[in-house]
């Protein structure tokens, strides 16, 4: 079983890798079992939200004129 | 408003760009002139100002990656590993020792994040806490992040280890993620 601390590096390194399947259901479980993993996971992807919106931001994709 | 006007007026913003990726305002500085250099030297007609923007933002994109390929050392390997043991000797005193979240640590939820994204005072928060992340761990989180480098090109670039970008990411979203949990959302209820 995948502790907290393992979970919490294989969802930032899911943003970086494509996860082997052995690890997709490692943290697939231990996401559903545990709301304070399921919270950080939700907060990291918010944090990629953020970045590709202050990007945007900044190189005027968004820009109205 | 003329090529070189609305060039002139991206400046702003170029800057911030550059100096968020280079911590270094006066390289930062010389970076937007060289932009600039390139911009007037290659404009096409533009349909449009934001068309012009996002092309001069690539321009941009390249010459901060050159500067960084310039310098002597963009990363401190040696600082890198002295960010690496703070960093572990905080987040390991947020589990148990069989890795699961002490009580008082456990992420709770945060209040609507959507609605967060709309509001003009997170951004000022959100570029604070980018700039707040220890200076290696910064860059090596802006190349993955703002420059879209992929993890291969980051590795070749800084000659790291594929695990040691992983590690320092991880690290980067962490902190990132404390830094706007601590000023922006609240602690939030630790429920198991």
């Amino acid at each position: 079983m995948l502790s907290c601390k393992e979970s919490t590096h294989l969802i930032s390194e899911s943003h970086d890798r494509t996860l082997a399947i052995t690890e997709k259901l490692s943290l697939g479980m231990h996401l559903l079992i545990c709301s304070g993993c399921r919270h950080y996971h939700e907060q990291i992807v918010f944090l990629e939200q953020a970045c590709d919106q202050y990007k945007a931001k900044l190189n005027g994709d968004r820009d109205p004129s | 408003m003329t090529a070189p006007d609305q060039l002139a007026s991206f400046r702003p913003d170029l800057l911030r760009f550059a100096q968020l990726q280079l911590r270094d305002d006066g390289l930062a500085e010389d970076v937007v002139q060289e932009t600039f250099i390139a911009a007037l030297a290659g404009i096409q007609d533009f349909a449009g100002r934001a068309a012009l923007k996002t092309w001069t933002f690539s321009i941009l994109r390249n010459k901060i990656i050159d500067a960084m390929r310039m310098r002597d050392r963009t990363i401190n390997v040696s600082a890198l590993a002295v960010e690496e043991d703070e960093f572990e000797e905080i987040f390991d005193a947020l589990f148990k020792a069989n890795g699961h979240w002490l009580p008082g640590h456990q992420p709770g939820g945060w209040a609507d994040p959507e609605a967060t994204l709309e509001q003009q005072q997170f951004w000022t928060i959100f570029d604070a806490c980018l700039n707040h992340l220890p200076a290696n761990t910064g860059r090596v989180f802006m190349m993955r992040e703002f420059l879209d480098l992929d993890i291969e090109e980051i590795c070749a670039e800084l000659k790291i280890s594929t695990n040691n970008c992983y590690v320092i990411l991880h690290r980067a979203r962490h902190g990132l993620r404390g830094c706007l949990e601590r000023t922006w959302f609240g602690a939030g209820e630790g429920s198991c």
